[in-house]
């Protein structure tokens, strides 16, 4: 890998990294600094209280299962939607990838409320579900979909201009060397893709935890089964119980570092893999 | 020749038949029909566009005709999927595993096979070895191909083709890549490698010098027809139109009149070339095959502009009928005091004639 050369601007230089660190302190270090120390405020053992009322674990746990199940469909998803975008020509390739990015343009609240238009009581589905005793919103599945909706762009989008870029010349060797359409997924597209599919995990996942807007709108905020870690911790804060507020945050911040660190440890081992996601 | 009646040295194993390809409204091959006998070299020359690379990507099952049929060892080709097909392929570029190493690119396709099929590890490891050995890269097994240039990568990719013992060997423009030396060094030792194996192969190439210098017969295809397939020392000989003259080497070409056997180019006359057509032709020549006169002698009037000595060899540009041309000569068949401004008169040696179009 070739080194870039590095352009020194004395003088100027400094000021703006300066100016940069200033900015990047108030506006992220300041606060994730701040929800810690909130949240410890009144010692550990406030926060592990806080965290072992039967509402608060309810939501980890609930966080947990919506990131479990929805963030494996959107790998799938955005596997198999890169894999027909970029490697096959078809019509309506360009609406499907509009399609894709969707998600990334409109607000979270209209993709949480669209849900609810179809499947609420007074939906489009909703007398049919009642009638046959489904629950979609105001239940699990309600927050699944509503997630999946918000975060099936980050691994399609991540996986896409990589697997353009590697072209179809491998699998099609793999065929003529006998491989089955199997056998070529699985041993030549999926290992050429596994760090990318893997960073777009990770980011899949750090949205799919942290997701507010969408879920919110489909939770119905029912107390220990309906209210994710996000929902949590805006209950708690109108709640004016500021120490389970910020010690639920400071959990949704230390899985935010966690990510942030393994995916910056992916940066630095694979950086050329994942160039061609950052190249355009 | 009847199938039935081949014996093994003219046996024709590869056959297509009436091959058409059209992609949408543009026809990428026209009614191809040729064959390839046993063990032969056989080239796909063309320029881009020309439909050799479809007609490849057809053998190995890549794309599939609208018309026509291939068939190998008397089994229809088409019907069988690319997997199937055992055909041995080589790409422009490489299309190496890259996750893999060495040793594992090659010995891919024998992995792959289903258990029943698939020979034991030893064996491949013992396969891998050889072929290393066969394409010159003993102890690189363990390497990447982004660690190899580009002339060790396309041989691992020709050792990685040949691991299946493929029934065919088609190369889609192998050494298309590669830079000028390289090639020519991987020219002469892929026909080596290729009389050693023994595999009948399909070779895709742009350039004349290589599928000349190569091939036991090359088959000339232009706007995905086929215009003329002959052994390398016949089509240049005897290249059956325009087309093929130009694409085979320099040429220059006059005007000029075919009657009862005497051909006439300007105030040259000269006994016709067998077999030429009657009338208002078109005069082709190799710029090397020409002998200088003086003014006052036999010839095309031409007029030298300028010369310039190269080795051994002499390049004399000069104008001929209006027309500016570069000819060659050997320098002590050079006209004496050859300058610019020189008249001298010009005679094509083996002068082809093409009816004018």
């Amino acid at each position: 890998m070739s080194r870039k050369p590095v352009v020194r601007l004395p003088g100027i230089a400094p000021l703006l990294v300066l100016a940069a660190v200033a900015v990047m302190g108030v506006l992220v270090i300041l606060p994730l600094v701040t929800v810690f120390h909130d949240a410890f405020s009144k010692g550990v053992g406030a926060v592990i209280a806080a965290l072992r009322e039967p509402d608060a674990m309810a939501a980890i746990r609930l966080t947990l299962v919506v990131a479990a199940i929805s963030v494996p469909l959107n790998a799938a998803f955005g596997v198999a939607a890169a894999w027909a975008i970029a490697k096959f020509e078809f019509k309506g390739k360009s609406l499907l990838l509009t399609l894709i990015d969707l998600p990334f343009s409109i607000s979270p609240v209209v993709s949480g409320l669209v849900w609810v238009l179809l499947f609420g009581a007074q939906g489009w589905f909703g007398e049919w579900l009642i009638d046959h005793d489904v629950k979609i919103i105001f239940a699990l599945p309600g927050l699944v979909l509503a997630t999946i909706l918000v975060t099936f762009p980050f691994v399609a989008r991540e996986l896409i201009p990589l697997m353009q870029d590697q072209g179809v010349d491998e699998e099609v060797a793999a065929l003529t060397l006998g491989a089955s359409g199997f056998v070529t997924f699985w041993k030549i597209t999926l290992p050429n893709i596994r760090w990318a599919l893997l960073y777009g995990v990770l980011l899949c996942n750090a949205r799919a935890m942290g997701e507010f807007g969408a879920v919110s709108v489909v939770s119905g905020h029912i107390r220990g089964l309906t209210d994710t870690l996000p929902l949590h911790v805006e209950v708690l804060y109108n709640d004016y119980d500021f120490v389970g507020a910020f010690a639920a945050a400071s959990v949704l911040a230390s899985l935010g570092l966690v990510t942030l660190i393994l995916k910056t440890a992916l940066e630095w081992r694979h950086a050329g893999e994942l160039a061609a996601s950052r190249r355009h | 020749m009847q199938p039935a009646a081949d014996t093994e040295a003219t046996r024709q194993p590869l056959e297509i038949r009436g091959i058409s390809k059209a992609y949408g409204r543009f026809p990428a091959l026209k009614n191809v029909s040729l064959q390839a006998r046993d063990k032969e070299f056989l080239a796909l020359l063309g320029p881009s566009g020309s439909g050799k690379t479809t007609l490849l990507r057809v053998l190995a099952g890549l794309e599939t005709p609208d018309e026509g049929e291939v068939r190998f060892d008397d089994e229809d080709f088409l019907a069988l999927p690319v997997r199937r097909r055992r055909v041995g392929m080589v790409f422009q570029h490489y299309a190496l595993f890259r996750h893999m190493t060495v040793a594992q690119n090659i010995a891919f396709g024998l992995t792959v096979r289903p258990r029943a099929e698939r020979p034991a590890k030893s064996e491949i490891a013992d396969r891998v070895q050889h072929l290393l050995s066969l394409v010159q890269l003993e102890g690189l097994d363990k390497r990447f191909p982004a660690q190899l240039s580009g002339g060790q990568r396309q041989r691992v990719a020709l050792a990685r083709a040949l691991a299946i013992e493929p029934r065919m060997l088609l190369l889609d423009e192998p050494f298309g890549a590669l830079d000028a030396q390289v090639r020519r060094d991987l020219r002469r030792w892929l026909r080596e490698l290729h009389d050693r194996a023994g595999v009948t192969t399909v070779f895709v190439t742009h350039d004349q010098e290589e599928a000349l210098d190569l091939a036991d017969r090359v088959a000339i295809l232009k706007d995905g027809a086929l215009v003329q397939l002959g052994a390398p020392n016949e089509l240049y000989e005897a290249p059956a139109n325009p087309f093929v003259y130009d694409f085979l080497g320099a040429a220059c070409r006059l005007p000029g009149v075919v009657e009862d056997d005497r051909l006439r180019v300007a105030d040259w006359e000269t006994t016709a070339p067998k077999d030429a057509p009657q009338g208002e032709v078109d005069v082709f020549f190799r710029p090397d095959e020409v002998a200088f006169a003086p003014a006052d002698g036999a010839g095309l009037a031409a007029e030298v502009r300028g010369a310039t000595a190269r080795g051994p060899k002499v390049r004399i540009d000069c104008v001929i009928e209006g027309r500016t041309m570069e000819l060659e000569a050997h320098s002590r068949d050079a006209p004496p005091g050859v300058a610019p401004g020189l008249s001298v008169r010009v005679k094509p040696l083996r002068p082809r004639v093409y009816a004018a179009g």
